[in-house]
Formats: structure tokens, sequence, C-alpha cells
């Protein structure tokens, strides 16, 4: 596309230029497409866009009855909710900026976003969040009005500035007779580089930052992303990731407007299992950690199958996935596989897709982190056209995707429409596109640190290969060199690990250390599960880990991941020869992960470093005390007696399995 | 809030006794619960908690004393008909049909609600499809208010113990009982899972403003969610308050810390 072409393409017409305007066009057009769904009292309730627009208009009307101004600021706080989702565009419609929280987060973080970003209103979904709002109320003397979606409990409360959506929706309606026209004439000053959104970075390192991302970032780049992927308005997607995190805004808000596609949104977050199996999404998208609570599940179900059934389903899952290596390598598949590959759909492949709510999808992402390569394989292998996606909340989320039929297991594939892509001297990958963010809220240093000259530094050590595939190694700031000099990705390794069932999660260290060691979490639901079918009684997670059978169990997982490395000559040496299986869950609630789930390794190095001097010592056991906080927000301490485990190097001519 | 605003008694026992051979149950226990209150009934073990709620669903008729309803003498009615009156309960052991699925088991509660005729039913058709249709959403409302939805179709005998208990609450609830009687709902739980119970009454009484009476050994819970405690020992009542009346009596201190005989 020639220069003048791509601006063209980046010029959004009057009616196209802001969401609510977008979500006006798609009720005109189409008001009777199905818009949204909410699964409620057991049925799914689906709203049009006519629905869509007139719900959000009358929020924006009852917004505009307390009093809201252009520019304010509305904190959004619950699981996927439509009228969640309304108040996004309601406050967009007013000139306001809505910015999502991550409804589980504790209430200090709480403060800070809603004290940061200067929020005069808050939308939230029910008491758990209104009781958070109301603690923190006295350090955020910004905000001014709480509305709530879910009455329920609340009936006591008798705080002046306290709402429910459903007052508030009469307060719009009473104020749209007074104000013929109010809505629509603050609808039409929106424009294209207006802020269209904040969003807030949960952030391994320091306090949280707010993305500012205009409508022109998100709308070009949602349809950017639209037209590689050729996605219709018949697509269904399920919106059950935080509204908070970038991706769900773009997926279940951007993209289901400028496409015209309808999000789901579940029962209840225990419910998302089924709920996925009953909408069969066509666009799904998933972080490593659900395909991997996805595959733990399968594997647990399997274990507890009959065993002509267990040998018949691991025979056809080993064959498919021998096939699905065959073919992202490009090698020849063997005949026999191809024979069987029929009867295995039949009997394996199409049943468990139809279980796991995948039957009908067509495209479907991984991303946030790197995955495992077994686990994306085994995906791959049941026939769900999984890809690889790499983004980031400062580019709108699409940096690169996989093309359909050119998926590898080791990149990410290559830039999506408009993306430019470079490497800087330090290995670093930076990148521009009309999707790179507006900078910082109020952070101005941090902005110049990350954007320079239009250049978005991805903070990712990473190369593009001789077909323009970009690979990612790891963090740009976590790869780093052992003792000796052997280079150690620590999220390689751990990914390696992770792919086990019974491994929830894994933080190994080396950096110039003379060896790599690990700790381990075991995944509390499949390593019990283990123990009941062989008789082990336990008490605790912090019993169960320390049982001699699972420190065997998991050995048995060190080596493999070891074995795998003897296939890479630059990676042989960063073998794991000391593990220990940690004796609590890494938890959000303790700052040793974040929300999102990556591991937080400073903290971990400093707050765990008795354990991480065992590993490196002579010792085989060691004791600690670990702080634990509740949901409450109360702490604890868990005192444990850990055992560490020397790994001998594996056999030579081991075959990997 | 006080008695007053919130109306007479829903519930008046006067004086009741009852008799196992040559035990005395119940000497002379007398109780009234209020509209919209939420009324604990503490004591020692063997106090005769389990009895009194017994007598007053309809399970053991007292040898004297009377029992009246919404200002209605029926002490000597029999629990389908105490149930018909708009009192619901819950069980000390929970008693749930366990083959059955949740949302099966919170139909069941429905069943005194529905009129229907057998040749009707058996086809599906016409009044008995609507009827059905109407309790399933009431149903509905229940398993979204308790926060059940994950479990709607699994059946009861492999939940845990607190998600029986509370699939047990939800179909006393699905009753729409006037006064619900609740035999230890916090039995055997752990401290979230009472949490979250005591959340559930308290929202009960909020939002339905359904009247409870439960019995409850967890003196922290009680003190905390209860309007007034009466206290039983022996079969007698001895107190009867607020918490913080029944917290400093010197009757119920002697109770359940023994007294010094010198």
């Amino acid at each position: 596309m020639d220069a003048v072409a791509r601006e063209h393409q980046r010029e959004l017409g009057p009616r196209e230029d802001t969401f609510p305007k977008l979500v006006q066009w798609n009720a005109e057009r189409t008001p009777g497409k199905i818009a949204i769904r909410e699964k409620e009292y057991g049925i799914w309730q689906p709203y049009t866009w006519r629905d869509y627009f007139d719900q959000s208009r009358l929020i924006a009307l009852g917004l505009m009855s307390l009093g809201f101004a252009r520019g304010d600021k509305t904190a959004i706080v619950g699981d996927n909710r439509p009228p969640l989702y309304w108040s996004v565009m309601a406050t967009q419609a007013l000139g306001g900026v809505p910015v999502p929280l991550y409804q589980d987060s504790g209430e200090k973080e709480m403060a800070y976003i809603v004290e940061h970003a200067e929020a005069r209103f808050a939308v939230v979904e029910d008491q758990e969040q209104v009781d958070k709002l109301l603690h923190v109320k006295a350090q955020c003397p910004r905000l001014e009005y709480v509305i709530y979606v879910e009455p329920r409990g609340l009936r006591s409360y008798d705080q002046p500035f306290l709402l429910s959506l459903a007052e508030l929706r009469l307060r719009g309606r009473r104020y749209a007779e007074a104000h013929p026209g109010a809505f629509e004439a603050e609808m039409a000053k929106g424009r294209a580089d207006d802020t269209a959104i904040i969003c807030y970075t949960s952030g391994t390192t320091g306090t949280p930052k707010g993305a500012m991302l205009s409508y022109r970032n998100i709308i070009l780049t949602a349809r950017n992303a639209i037209a590689f992927e050729t996605l219709g308005a018949d697509e269904e997607i399920l919106s059950y990731l935080p509204m908070a995190w970038v991706g769900d805004h773009v997926f279940s808000y951007a993209q289901s407007i400028v496409a015209g596609f309808a999000a789901n949104c579940p029962e209840s977050a225990a419910t998302v299992l089924s709920d996925l199996k009953e909408i069969g999404p066509t666009y799904f998208f998933a972080p490593p950690r659900i395909w991997e609570s996805l595959l733990t599940t399968v594997m647990v179900r399997i274990e507890d199958c009959a065993w002509p059934k267990r040998k018949l389903v691991q025979f056809f899952l080993g064959l498919a996935q021998t096939m699905e290596r065959a073919r992202l390598s490009s090698a020849p598949v063997p005949a026999w596989c191809r024979l069987l590959y029929p009867l295995g759909r039949l009997l394996v492949y199409g049943p468990l897709t139809d279980n796991l709510g995948m039957r009908r999808v067509r495209r479907a992402y991984t991303a946030g982190e790197a995955i495992g390569p077994e686990i994306f394989l085994f995906f791959r292998s049941l026939g769900i056209n999984v890809k690889q996606l790499y983004g980031m909340t400062e580019a709108s989320v699409f940096v690169t995707i996989q093309k359909d039929g050119d998926v590898r297991l080791d990149t990410v594939g290559t830039p999506v429409r408009d993306v430019q892509i470079r490497i800087s001297d330090g290995g670093e990958v930076l990148f521009r596109s009309p999707g790179v963010f507006q900078g910082y809220y109020k952070n101005p240093e941090a902005t110049r640190q990350t954007v320079e000259n239009g250049w978005l530094h991805s903070g990712d050590a990473g190369f593009l290969d001789t077909q323009g595939h970009l690979k990612i190694i790891d963090r740009a700031k976590d790869v780093t060199r052992l003792a000796d000099g052997t280079i150690f990705p620590p999220k390689y390794l751990e990914n390696k690990l992770k792919f086990s069932p019974y491994v929830k999660e894994a933080v190994c260290i080396g950096q110039d250390r003379p060896f790599v060691g690990a700790l381990v979490n075991i995944d509390l639901d499949a390593v019990g599960n283990w123990a009941e079918r062989r008789g082990i009684a336990y008490t605790s997670y912090t019993d169960l880990s320390q049982k001699p059978e699972v420190y065997e169990l998991v050995r048995g997982e060190v080596d493999r991941v070891n074995l795998s490395l003897l296939d890479d000559e630059r990676l042989k040496g960063a073998r794991i020869r000391r593990f220990l299986i940690l004796h609590k869950e890494l938890d959000p609630d303790d700052e040793e992960i974040t929300r999102t789930r990556k591991v937080r390794r400073g903290y971990i190095a400093q707050k765990y470093q008795a354990l991480i001097e065992a590993l490196y010592g002579e010792s085989e056991r060691v004791q600690v005390d670990a702080q634990v906080t509740y949901e409450d927000g109360r702490t604890g301490t868990i005192r444990a007696d850990v055992r560490i485990e020397d790994v001998d190097a594996p056999a030579v001519g081991a075959v990997a399995r | 809030m006080t008695q007053g605003e919130r109306g007479g008694a829903l519930l008046q026992v006067e004086g009741i006794s009852v008799r196992f051979g040559a035990l005395l149950a119940l000497n002379r226990v007398s109780l009234d619960v209020y509209q919209g209150e939420i009324v604990a009934i503490i004591g020692p073990n063997g106090a005769g908690k389990t009895t009194l709620l017994n007598v007053i669903s309809g399970f053991y008729h007292p040898y004297e004393g009377r029992i009246a309803f919404d200002g209605r003498d029926r002490t000597h009615l029999s629990p389908p008909d105490v149930a018909a009156l708009g009192l619901a309960r819950t069980f000390q052991n929970v008693a749930l049909f366990k083959g059955m699925s949740v949302l099966d088991n919170i139909m069941t509660g429905r069943l005194l609600k529905m009129r229907g005729h057998f040749l009707l039913d058996a086809l599906w058709w016409g009044p008995a499809r609507r009827q059905e249709l109407e309790h399933r959403a009431f149903v509905e409302r229940i398993i979204d208010f308790l926060e059940i939805q994950a479990i709607r179709k699994t059946p009861a005998g492999r939940l845990p113990y607190g998600l029986q208990k509370r699939v047990e609450l939800a179909r006393a609830l699905a009753a729409e009982p006037q006064l619900l009687l609740l035999d230890e709902p916090m039995a055997g739980m752990n401290v979230e899972e009472k949490e979250d119970m005591c959340r559930f009454i308290l929202d009960v009484n909020g939002e339905f403003g359904t009247t409870i009476a439960l019995i409850e050994h967890d003196m922290g819970v009680v003190m905390d969610i209860s309007d007034r405690v009466a206290v039983l020992d022996y079969g007698r009542k001895i107190a009867d308050g607020t918490p913080d009346q029944v917290r400093k009596d010197q009757a119920v201190l002697d109770a359940y810390l023994g007294v010094t005989h010198d």
C-alpha cells in the first residue's frame, strides 16, 4: 500500500470516529442483530444493537443528570456484564474516559487507581465492589458518585452518593424529557483523537501505569485485525476475561462494535467452562494459563478413565500430536497417521473439542505470555486453529499474528497490517503502528522511556527470522547468563515445566549462578487427585507439597525438561540441577504474581532468599516462614520444612518422550 | 430495629412442654418470633433446641402449651400443613435427595405451590407446561441469589458439605416461606463458608423480608447476625434478649461455663 492510500485508510469519517457513533450506526443499520448476551437466571438474555445503544444512552443521560462533564473519568469495576459495557459507551458518548479496574484488585490497588485517574464516577457490579470503594473513599476525594448494577445486599446502605443503576436510568429518563437532544449533542462532539480509555497495566514492577488509547488507536487497530482475519458480523465471542485488561476491551467491545459481532457474558466466573460449551464461540481468546488449565482438566479426566478408554485416548492424542508436529515443521506426515486420523476424529478429537466448547472455533489466540509448545501442540492437534498473537496494551493489542496456514511453534507470527517492526542494537523488539498509544496518564517520564520517535519499546528480547516471523525469547531484562556464560532464558524453562499438569507455576533461577535451580508450585487439583488415586494421605497444601512421592513425581517432570534441552546446543548447559517444591501457592494477594499471573521475579528473589540460597548450598532441607495475605487483607504465617533435591544429568542415549 | 417497627409476633410459642418417656425435653418454653427479625436459639448440647424446632415445624406435638402462627392456633398440625402455612426449614444433618440434581432438589421446594392434574402433567401440556416454566423461573432467581449457578446440574450427593447446606437453604427458600427455620446452618463449615452463609442469611432477611429462627453453636456468628437470642438449658428458656444482653446474663454464663458448687 502506498503512503497516500495508507493515510487515507487512517482517516475516520465523522460517523465512525468514536465507539458511541459506531454503535449508533450499528443500531440504525442492523437494529435487530444481537450485540451482546448475558446468561442470567439460567437463560441467555439477548440484547440487540438497538438495545445496546438505547441502554447506553439512558445511562449517559443519568450521568448527565448527576453533572457529568467532558473529560470526567468513570471507574468501572466488575465481572463482564452488559451494563458495564454500556457504561463504557455512556462515558465515551459524554466525552469522558472510562477506566476499567480488575474486579479482584484489593483496596490499596483500587484506591491508587481511582485516585490517580481522578475518577469522579464509578459504576460497579455489586456489594463486594461497593464495600471496597466505601473503604477507600476517604483516600479518593474526587470520587463523587458510586453506581451499582446488582442491588442485592445494599438495601440498608444509605450513603447519599450511592445509587442503583435502576435509579440512574430513571433519572436519565427524566433528564431526557427536560433536555431533549442533550445526549445527541454531546455524542456528536467526540473526535478520533480523544482519549477513548485508560487501561492500567498490572505491571510486573512498580505501581500501575495508565495507558491512554485514543479512538483512532483502537478503531484502526481493530479494523486492521478484522481485515487480517476476515472476521464477520456473525462471529460469537465469550467475554470472560477481566474488563480491565486491554484484550477484553478490544475483543469484547471494540472489535464487537466495529465488526458488529456478538459478545457473550458468562453467568459467573465459576460457570465459564459450561457457558463456553453452550455458546460455542467462533472466535476465542485465552492467555496461556487458561489453555494450561483446560489441558489440566482434560488430563485429569483421562487419568480417571477406565484403562481401555484411557489407552485409546492416549493413543489417538499421541497420533494427532505426531502429525501436528510434522505439519508445523513442514515434514512429511506418515501415511499410517493420515489413515488413522479420521477414526481419531470420530472417536476422540470430535467429542473432545465439542466438550471443550471449541467445535465452532475458527480462530483462537493465545497471548500475553509465551505458551508451552506442548500445550500449543495439544490444542492444534485436536484441529482447533489456535494461533499465537503478540500484543501489548500500549499498542491497542495487535502487533503480530500467525497467519492461517503459516503457524509455527516457536514464533509469534508476522506483523499485522500497518505495523512496522525493528530490532534495536540491544536485541529489543521495537515497533510502530497506528495503535501506538497516546502516553501514560500523568506520567510523561514513563512515556518518554517507552516511545522514541514513534517507535515503541516493547521490553521484549527477540528477533525476526528469515521469513519475517517475530520470535520472542523472553523479557529483555530477564534473559541472562549463568556464571560460566551459558545462556539462561528462565521463562523458556518455566514454560516447559508448566506443561506438566502437576506443575502450576515454576520459577527458575540461574543468573550469575553456577547452575540452574527451580522453585516449583504443584497444582493442588491435579496432584491431589494423583495422590488420592495412590492412597497417599495429606492434610494441607503444605503437607502434600513435601511428600517424598510428590518429589518423585516432580523429579520426573524436571527430567523431561532436561531431556528436551539436549536438542538445543545453546541451551544444553541450562539444565535444572536442583529443585524444591514451594510449600505455598504463589498468589497475587501476596504480590508474588501479578493479577494476570505473571511471576514477579524481583519480589520472589527477595522473599524466598533463604530458599534460593539453600538451592545453591549443601543442605537437603531448609526451614522457612512465609507471609500469606488472606482475601480480607489479614496476614498470617506459614511455617514449613522444605526439601531440596538434586537431579542427575539425563542418561546419555536416553530418548525424549 | 425495634420489635415495634417489625410488626407483631409471627410465631407465638406459649408454655410448651415435650416429654420423651421420663425425659422432659422442653419444660414450659415460651418464645415469640416477630415479623422480619432473625432470632437465634442457643444452648449447650441436649438443651432442647432441635426439639423446639421440631415442635414448631409440626414433627412433635407438645403435651401442653400452645403454638400460634400468624395469629391462628396451630398446635396440632402435621408438617405438610405447617409448610402450607408458610414455614420452611433446613436440617441439622443435610436431608437432600442425593441422586437428584441441585435444580430438581430445589424444584421440590415448589411442590406445595404446584396445582397439577396428573394427565396434563404427564403430557407436559398447556397449563402444566406453563406452570412448570413459572416455577423454574422462580427457582432460577433463588439459584442466582445464592450463587450456585455453577452446580445447577450437579447431583446433590456429589457436592461438598458446605454447598449441600446452601442447596438446602435454596430448597427452603423455594417454598417462599414467611418463617424460615435453620437447624445449625453453619455446622461443619470452614471460616470462609461460614462468612458466605452469614451473608446469605442476612440477604434473605433483607431482600425477601423473611423471618428467620436459627439454631447455631458458633457464638461469633450468632452475636453478629441475630436481632435477638433465646437461650435454652435443660429444656427451659433461661434468657431472651439482644445479643448484648444475653452475653452479660449470669444464668447464661453459668450454663455455658458451669457453676462452682461449694
